[in-house]
């Protein structure tokens, strides 16, 4: 048995509207029926795009978030279910680490203070000084000078608060850590060092880890095995090295190719699948496989009708689509123009692309691929009142202007 | 001669109160019609200042700049105000990382567009308004005549940055800088960016001022590449050759650290250590210094020279450079 078993967990947040009653107006399918186990003293890494739910599923194995149905299997017991006083046991076997490493630590605790804190609520160590010299340990094994205690989360660098953030975690002696991108609000230099410093601690603690990044290449690096999301949903899972070797779902052969990567040789070589459009809103994701509004193999039968199961394809490499052997086959072929034509959009071809995807698509979904994206953001304009959720593309440029350094 | 050529560009800092800060030092490149030039280096290191320098868009006070930058023969930092801004958004324009805030967020796409149409290409009403439709249209924005009336904060960070670049492109401007054109958006929607701006430079010869953090958007797009740190160019090399031997400390230890897609997994990754706040001033020696693993004493007696210790046109500024240990012949 898997030391984290999630068993079909879905995450819907109520979207609400109205100035005197919350009326609820339709959900955000954030996580939408996600299976998967992380075997204990691996790395499970999860990857996928800006809104498809990646965070919400990690916070919801913590029960940060409400789980809307599913169950989440710790070491024999179904967290999902569990009265609230029961979890707090849990709560300091299961232990997160923050992308903004800074926006998670208290400005006017020292670190000390930060991380005995944890120790303090879950009764771990005796008394101060026990709790001091643990402190001092995991400091020293995180790669931090032993005056760190006393002082406080902006006298230090980026790299340096993520270690605050990892030292945090391990002083509670978690069996599983959930790192939310760990290293992506970190410099180009110092990533490798989080990295590193993940990966000997695993090693010597026996850790389990559950990774979420947006970045390919890092969850490559360090994952065992491999869970694509795409809008809600897992499209497909491998060890690592397999799915690099040969990606099968669709959507992840458009990631992997679109992923740069620093060594002009390789680049030349490269051939892109280029994707049509933005990624649907959660809050109204396209009925059938969720990824037949852009995918480059849609078919007429099956993709824009019935959603394809996650189902395993052979070695354990898992694939959600109705047409995995047909494309690996190549009896299938890709249905709409990709290329530079589909994106600069040079009007015949665009035209004809546009006109094939119509031909295809049953009536009532048009799969025209900006269509669904579309829905919720016609309904505000500026002036109106907004949603309580914000369409997705709103709520993501939001987060990217905090995140993006200013001039 | 190129038709952008920027010699010892300096940009100082210098607040009332506070000690002068030098954001940019001495930073030198050149980019031709149809060529793609990278600025590449991390977080502070001076990329958007430099941009914002050439584009004369720097505030007017507080700020010392120094070093010169042609335009086609005409340097760019004494132009007067008018004369610049004819320039920009006719033949010099810029795309920045953040698309929403260089959108005016209460004005709809389309008058936006056919805003600049009008002040520099005379264009009005329907003859405009057509106009950015297919600019929209070209840049792969679908339905581009209902978004024309949409707000920003109605499209997605994809299609905003793809208004954007439409903007910059409105009147085929021959030199365009990109500040992390991709950097806030997700990979499958840089892949439709980056080849749209691949496009542009292959099809209209536009000179392209590329800058990113990313080492792999570099590999795939820039001719030449300036690797910058602490407000100087450390390396400057033509895109295989820098790739294929990085030189600077620096650069070879940044091209050691990151992950890549293609590599094994648990290969091991070699960080460089400290941060980019472990560093020393230019005038005092190498800024690398305090993170460097070849340091020696000669590297803090002022700043080192840009020198040639492997090919010709692979400028490299470091006492100690990377080289192999012998060069065996093949
Ligand atoms: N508390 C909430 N209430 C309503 N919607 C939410 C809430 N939290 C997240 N969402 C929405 O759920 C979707 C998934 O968000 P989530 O943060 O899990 O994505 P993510 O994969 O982590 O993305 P990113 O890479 O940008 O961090 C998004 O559309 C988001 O706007
Ligand atoms: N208006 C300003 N006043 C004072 N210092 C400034 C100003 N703008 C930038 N700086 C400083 O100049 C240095 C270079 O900044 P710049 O924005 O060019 O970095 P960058 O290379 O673009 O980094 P990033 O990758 O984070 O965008 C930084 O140390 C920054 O703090
Ligand atoms: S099920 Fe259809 S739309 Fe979905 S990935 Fe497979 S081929 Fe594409
Ligand atoms: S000059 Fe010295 S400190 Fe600077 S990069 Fe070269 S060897 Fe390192
Ligand atoms: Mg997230
Ligand atoms: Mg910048």
């Amino acid at each position: 048995m898997s030391l984290l078993e999630l068993d079909g967990v879905k995450v819907h947040f109520p979207v609400k509207k109205g100035l005197l009653f919350d009326r609820t107006v339709g959900h955000v399918y954030a996580v939408d029926g996600v299976s998967l186990s992380v075997e204990a003293g691996q790395t499970y890494g999860l990857v996928g795009e800006s809104g498809c739910g990646k965070t919400t599923l990690g916070r919801a194995v913590l029960r940060l978030n409400d789980i809307t149905e599913g169950g989440v299997v710790f070491d024999g017991t179904d967290l999902a279910k569990l009265p609230s006083e029961e979890m707090r046991a849990f709560r300091r076997r299961l232990q997160m680490v923050f992308q903004d490493p800074l926006g998670s630590l208290n400005p006017r605790q020292n670190i000390e203070s930060i991380l005995a804190e944890g120790m303090a609520a879950h009764g771990i160590g005796k008394d101060a000084a026990e709790r001091r010299k643990k402190i001092e340990d995991i400091l020293a094994k995180v790669g931090l000078p032993s005056n760190a205690m006393s002082r406080y989360p902006h006298e230090f660098s980026g790299g340096q608060r993520q270690r605050i953030g990892i030292a945090r975690a391990l002083v509670l002696e978690p069996d599983v850590i959930i790192c939310d991108e760990p290293v992506s609000a970190l410099d180009v230099s110092v990533q490798a060092q989080v990295i590193n410093l993940l990966e000997e601690l695993q090693e010597s603690l026996g850790l389990t880890y559950l990774v979420i990044a947006h970045d390919l290449a890092v969850v490559r690096h360090i994952s065992d095995v491999i869970g694509v999301m795409y809008l809600g949903g897992l499209v497909e899972e491998a060890p690592s090295d397999a799915l690099y070797a040969g990606p099968r779902h669709p959507y992840t052969k458009a990631l992997m190719s679109a992923v740069p990567v620093p060594d002009p040789e390789v680049e030349d070589r490269r051939e892109r699948i280029l994707l049509h459009g933005d990624l649907p809103s959660p809050a109204n994701p396209p009925a059938g496989c969720r990824f037949h509004t852009r995918c480059p193999w849609v078919q007429e039968t099956k993709c824009a009708t019935e959603r394809p199961p996650l189902l395993d394809t052979g070695d354990g490499h898992k694939v959600a689509c109705h047409f995995t052997a047909e494309i690996e086959a190549g009896t299938v072929k890709q249905t709409l123009a990709t290329g530079i034509e589909a994106v600069i959009g040079t009007e015949t071809v665009a035209a004809e692309a546009v006109e094939t995807a119509e031909a295809e698509a049953p009536a009532e979904k048009p799969a025209e691929d900006e269509a669904p994206a579309e829905e919720p953001a016609k309904a505000e304009a500026p002036a109106e009142e907004p949603a309580t959720v914000p369409a997705q593309a709103d709520a993501d440029a939001t987060e990217q202007t905090e995140d993006s350094p200013k001039a | 001669m190129s038709l952008l050529s920027v010699e010892e560009l300096s940009v100082t800092f210098t607040a009332r109160g506070r000690k002068d800060a030098t954001a940019v030092d001495g930073v030198s490149f050149e980019v031709d019609q149809g060529q793609v030039v990278g600025l590449v280096g991390e977080s502070g290191c001076g990329k958007s200042v430099t941009s914002l320098a050439l584009m004369g868009l720097l505030p007017r006070k507080g700020v010392r700049v120094g070093g010169r930058a042609e335009f086609d023969g005409q340097n760019l930092l004494t132009m007067n105000e008018r004369k610049l801004r004819d320039l920009r958004g006719s033949q010099l324009a810029m795309i920045f990382q953040d698309p929403l805030s260089s959108l005016n967020p209460v004005v709809p796409i389309g008058i936006q567009v056919t805003e600049i149409l009008q002040r520099h290409r005379g264009l009005k009403g329907e003859k405009a308004r057509k106009e950015a439709a297919s600019l929209l249209d070209r840049v792969g924005i679908p339905d581009p005549d209902r978004r024309l009336k949409e707000y920003p904060h109605q499209l997605s960070g994809g299609m905003r940055q793809r208004a954007l670049i439409a903007m910059a492109v409105a009147c085929a401007p021959r030199l365009l800088i990109a500040d992390e054109p991709t950097t806030a958006l997700d990979v499958t929607i840089q892949a439709q960016i980056l080849e749209l701006l691949k496009e542009l430079v292959d099809q209209e010869g536009t000179a392209l001022l590329m800058i990113t953090h990313d080492l792999g958007v570099v590999a795939g797009l820039c001719d030449e590449v300036n690797v910058l740190y602490a407000g100087r160019a450390v390396e400057s090399a033509g895109r295989r050759e820098l790739f294929a031997h990085p030189t600077h400390p620096y650069a070879h230890g940044l091209l050691g650290s990151i992950p890549r897609l293609d590599a094994p997994r648990g290969e091991p990754l070699h960080p460089i250590r400290g941060s980019i706040n472990d560093k020393i001033a230019w005038a005092d020696g190498c800024a690398f210094a305090p993170r460097c693993d070849h340091y020696t004493m000669e590297c803090l007696t002022g700043t080192p020279e840009l020198t040639e210790p492997r090919t010709a046109g692979h400028q490299v500024r470091c006492v100690n450079p990377v080289l192999p240990k012998a060069e065996v012949p093949a």
